[in-house]
């Protein structure tokens, strides 16, 4: 083996993940032209809210209260390292708000809906119903595609909501039972604390993460090679660009929204 | 109505079709025969455009099919996959009705319905089966439900692919007989992928043999019997000893 081979393999690598990366950009942009011209199909978009949305309360809604008792002991203990215990309260709400309401709300939901997304989508391309659907004159972009990346865009920030009220409960539960904070005082400091942009953030990387988690869905489900094989690492694949692309965008959100 | 000309297609190494042509008159019932993975099922993708082909030329109605408007183009045909591909995830009436409740002309709900279950009796399913899901079917009747759906529409152009295996005896001739009178009464053009002799003789106007790709004989259905073709005469008469190879 020459000493270039493992350059010509990392080059090979490199290149295979641009040719994806752009793949996945075209994918999005026709999404979004098929999003803006009729035929729109509610039915189908009512029922991905459903799926997406309100079935996904249950898992979302656990992450967050565990998450927001779990950070409540956490940041009481650290704070009692200097005198700082009284903080509880201010840093769970905005731990909750600005990052672990969306972060952890969105792997949860990439978890259950990209993989899901992919797996029906992956097994209709297998069983030729996207090609029956194409030859019955229906768009499989907008009758599949569209509906679902809409109604998470959508119902992703308001599980987000839902979910950084459940966590601020979380802490205030373990505040108030295990670590002696007054309930009142324990409310009156996180609702004066918090602003309207730690929430807003939060929502704003809901939206964006709902768009990934539905595209990357749809994306490896479009393209799921032959048979239950081929659907399983479509499933697979998803999940994990799902939570990849989840994990760094917050990265680069956080520093557009709060970067000096 | 059809033509085709030099079609070629390749799955990476796989060289599937070889310069397939090929040439379907209106209102004529043509039958491709041929072995199994020669090729049937992707030469008619192609025409839908479902597969492109590497090469070659196909036109419907004198239009070359990579330069039609899709829908308009689509609107005219209908097909029966070999797998049914119905759509799980809804009712076996829904699918059947699905073209018919949608785009322009659609019909309102219970109109839409009443054509399905019509459709449904003449492939020989009873108005009960409309409200299953297709999972809750066997495999004989998601087939005859996938090709209630193909020709729900009334399309001028129908592919069937394979519409008469996994079905019994009685069965497969009552939907031999439906495809004929597809053709006649309706004066569509039909285009059957069949391993089945027999429905070869009720349906074909025309046959057509595939082999390596490539047409290897086509003629009038009353003319393949008399062909001293040493293929077409292996194939019709099923024997294991002739040119055609078979692995063992
Ligand atoms: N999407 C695809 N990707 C890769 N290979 C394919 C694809 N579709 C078909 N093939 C290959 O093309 C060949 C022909 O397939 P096709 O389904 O047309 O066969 P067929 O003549 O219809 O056979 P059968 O009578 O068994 O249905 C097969 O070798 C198959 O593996
Ligand atoms: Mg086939």
């Amino acid at each position: 083996m020459s000493l270039t081979a493992p350059l010509a393999h990392l080059g090979a690598m490199v290149l295979a993940a641009l040719a994806a990366t752009g793949r996945l950009a075209l994918f999005a942009g026709r999404t979004l032209g098929h999003l803006l011209t009729p035929p729109f199909y509610l039915r189908e978009f009512l029922h991905a809210c459903l799926q997406i949305g309100w079935l996904s309360l249950p898992v979302v809604g656990l992450t967050a209260i565990f998450t927001g008792a779990a950070l409540a002991l956490q940041i009481y203990a650290g704070g009692a390292r200097f005198s700082a215990e009284a903080v509880v309260p201010q840093i769970v709400a905005i731990g909750m708000t600005r990052e672990l309401g969306p972060v952890l709300g969105g792997l949860m939901v990439a978890a259950r809906v990209a993989s899901s997304i992919a797996a029906e989508i992956g097994t209709m391309k297998v069983t030729e119903q996207i090609d029956a659907l194409v030859t019955l004159s229906t768009n499989p972009m907008k009758y599949l595609t569209v509906p679902r990346v809409l109604a998470a865009t959508l119902t992703v920030p308001l599980l987000v909501a839902v979910g950084d009220a459940i966590g601020v409960m979380g802490g205030w539960l373990v505040g108030t039972e295990r670590l002696g904070f007054n309930s009142a005082t324990y409310m009156k400091n996180t609702i004066e604390f918090l602003e309207f942009w730690d929430i807003g953030s939060g929502l704003v990387k809901g939206a964006v993460f709902g768009f990934i988690v539905a595209l990357m869905g749809c994306y490896y489900g479009m393209n799921s090679g032959r048979g239950a094989q081929g659907v399983g690492r479509a499933t697979k694949s998803a999940v994990v660009a799902a939570s990849v692309a989840i994990l760094a965008s917050n990265y680069v959100l956080t520093e557009v929204f709060f970067s000096a | 109505m059809i033509q085709i000309e030099g079609v070629h297609k390749a799955f990476g190494a796989n060289q599937v079709l070889r310069g397939v042509n090929l040439t379907v008159g209106r209102g004529e019932s043509m039958v491709i025969i041929g072995g199994s993975g020669t090729g049937k099922s992707v030469l008619l993708k192609c025409i839908l455009g479902l597969v492109r082909p590497d090469a070659g030329m196909i036109r419907v109605a004198g239009e070359d099919v990579t330069r039609v408007s899709r829908d308009a183009f689509l609107a005219r045909f209908g097909m029966l996959f070999q797998g049914g591909a119905l759509f799980d995830s809804m009712t076996v009436w829904q699918n059947v009705a699905f073209r018919l409740m949608r785009g322009k002309g659609r019909l309102p709900k219970d109109q839409a319905r009443e054509v399905a279950i019509e459709k449904l009796r003449r492939v020989g399913l009873k108005p009960e089966v409309a409200d299953l899901f297709p999972a809750e079917l066997s495999g004989g009747m998601q087939k005859r439900v996938g090709l209630a759906r193909a020709i729900a529409a009334q399309p001028e152009i129908i592919f069937f692919d394979e519409p008469t295996t996994g079905l019994d005896p009685i069965m497969a001739g009552v939907i031999n007989e439906l495809i004929r009178e597809i053709v006649v009464e309706m004066g569509a053009t039909a285009v059957t992928i069949t391993h089945d002799m027999t429905s070869v003789r009720a349906i074909a106007d025309h046959v057509a043999m595939i082999h390596r790709g490539k047409v290897r004989w086509t003629g009038p259905v009353a003319e393949m019997d008399a062909t001293p073709d040493p293929y077409v005469q292996q194939f019709i008469h099923g024997r294991a000893e002739g040119p055609i190879e078979s692995v063992r």
